[in-house]
């Protein structure tokens, strides 16, 4: 007796299958337009990402000694190596893979739009988010007029705070009265940790209600890749798209200097050893290829899935996909 | 009890949530692209019944509730506690008012129900959705009038009243739903 399967249908109707398809002939033709070049990278890699917020999946070890790999969580690394090598403007679309998150919005394996504009930075890359948008959105989905805001505005016009200024007694009285008394797991020492509480959830329903937001220049203590613009205080050269509290995408002006890079991603791996996760093989290619020069340039991650959601009105990420992780 | 971490939540679940039980009624992630995970829970408290909404960090842990719902026979009420009995073991537990709530007024004598117990000690009382109960009290049906119109009280043998049918009469067999307190329909004898 075979046992009874009662999910194998699809996730997905079949129109959001054909709005998908249309969606990436879309963007294809869009980036084709704009002389932006299409490429591939691979989906398995020899080094991993090291920031503990980022959980890879890993195949394996194979026979014969044969490491195992990472699945990757985004194809930046790679890209960047293409950029270093001389590429110029491209993009990627490919599965993104991040062990654990899974939600309303989250799949564990998920499609992103990844693409670099050498010579934009952070700014100017918005507005190129904010075309490719409104033109996808196009048949869909009327946007309201976008909205750029800084991260220290979007804290002073939500909380009436500076997330620059505040100390962590001030965040948390904050959350308080926001309704979060308590968050089981929090210390006092993580002030970025408090930081995202209030931002994922006392502002980040707020934003993009009317049409896209921008959020952009972050604390530098949250630059991941992006690079820091001494100013007082310093700010992260790293945007945010959001649409109807959603996040959607998520760019920098990236981070050229090989020596600095190096040194995010070790102190990436001293916290990844004080919360004990496993360690991570650092990618010495890309850290080569920063060495050699990657050229000034902008580059941005766009959640598909969520941006189907978003644009035609879809309430639970399954539903924009094929099967979801259920059942995959 | 074991301990479940934020990535065993699930509707459901039920956990020690300042120190009475609770079920998970809604589980959510909310992550930043980069930055730290919270898993986002609408818990209810089996003990007050009050729904509650929690955010926890990723990897934070709740220990587990030791609740358990098993189907048990309904004995008697003794003025103060109502006697459960296991049907195959025979154990009996005896659930106050607070317990039984307003489901003592469908619970009759050798009737099943579910009973829910925390630590082995009762904390609810579910009758079934529908339950067959007598009439011992109504005003005298009107001759004539069948189906049409007409609604007038009636006390079952529980001390319940629901409202029932004029055509019905006292010392009929009526089937109620227990979650509106809503007549069904006569049960045929």
């Amino acid at each position: 007796m075979t046992e009874q399967v009662t999910d194998w249908q699809p996730t997905a109707t079949l129109a959001a299958l054909r709005q998908r398809a249309e969606l990436l002939a879309r963007l294809r033709r869009y980036f084709s337009g704009q002389g932006v070049l299409e490429v591939e990278t691979p989906l398995l890699s020899s080094a991993g990402i090291p920031d503990p917020h980022i959980p890879s999946f890993t195949t394996m070890p194979g026979p014969d000694g044969e490491a195992s790999r990472y699945l990757n969580t985004s194809p930046e690394f790679a890209m960047k190596r293409l950029l270093a090598a001389g590429a110029g403007p491209i993009f990627q679309v490919c599965k993104a893979f991040r062990r654990g998150e899974q939600g309303k919005y989250h799949n564990p394996e998920f499609t992103l739009l990844e693409w670099y504009r050498p010579g934009f930075d952070h700014l100017r890359l918005m507005d190129d988010v904010d075309v490719l948008v409104r033109h996808l959105a196009e048949g869909h989905r009327l946007l309201g007029r976008s909205e750029k805001l800084s991260y220290r505005t979007c804290f002073q016009r939500y909380l009436e705070i500076d997330p620059f200024k505040a100390d962590v007694s001030m965040l948390k009285s904050c959350a308080r009265t926001q309704g979060l008394e308590e968050v089981a797991g929090l210390s006092d020492a993580d002030r970025d940790t408090w930081l995202d509480l209030l931002m994922s959830h006392c502002i980040q329903p707020h934003l993009g209600k009317e049409g896209p937001m921008f959020v952009y220049d972050y604390p530098a203590s949250q630059a991941a890749l992006a690079r820091i613009r001494s100013a007082e205080p310093p700010v992260a050269e790293r945007f945010e798209l959001f649409i109807d509290g959603i996040e959607l995408a998520n760019g920098f002006h990236e981070l050229q200097d090989a020596h600095e890079q190096r040194e995010r991603f070790e102190a990436d791996l001293v916290r990844r050893q004080v919360e004990k996760l496993e360690p991570v093989v650092l990618d010495e290619r890309l850290l080569k290829a920063l060495t050699v020069g990657l050229p000034a340039c902008a580059g941005v991650a766009l959640g598909l899935d969520r941006l189907q959601l978003v644009l035609t009105d879809c309430s639970h990420i399954r539903d924009a996909l094929a099967f979801s992780y259920e059942r995959s | 009890m074991a301990n479940y971490a934020t990535n065993e939540f699930k509707n459901g679940l039920k956990v020690m949530v300042d120190n009475d039980p609770c079920s998970m009624i809604d589980v959510d992630m909310v992550k930043p692209g980069k930055g730290q995970a919270f898993t986002r829970v609408k818990l209810r408290n089996l003990i007050s019944g009050r729904v509650v909404e929690r955010t926890y960090k990723s990897g934070e842990s709740l220990p587990g509730a030791d609740v358990m719902d098993t189907d048990m026979q309904y004995l008697y009420n003794d003025g103060e506690f109502w006697y459960f009995m296991h049907p195959e073991t025979f154990e009996q537990v005896a659930a106050d008012a607070a317990a039984v709530g307003d489901q003592h007024k469908w619970l009759k004598e050798q009737d099943m129900c579910e009973v829910t117990t925390w630590n082995e000690r009762p904390i609810a009382v579910t009758t079934p959705n529908f339950v067959e109960l007598r009439i011992t009290e109504t005003d005298p049906g009107l001759k004539g009038d069948t189906a049409q119109g007409g609604i007038k009280p009636a006390t079952l043998e529980t001390g319940a009243v629901v409202r029932v049918p004029l055509f019905i009469e006292t010392d009929e067999m009526i089937k109620v739903d227990t979650r509106s307190g809503e007549y069904v329909g006569r049960v045929k004898s």
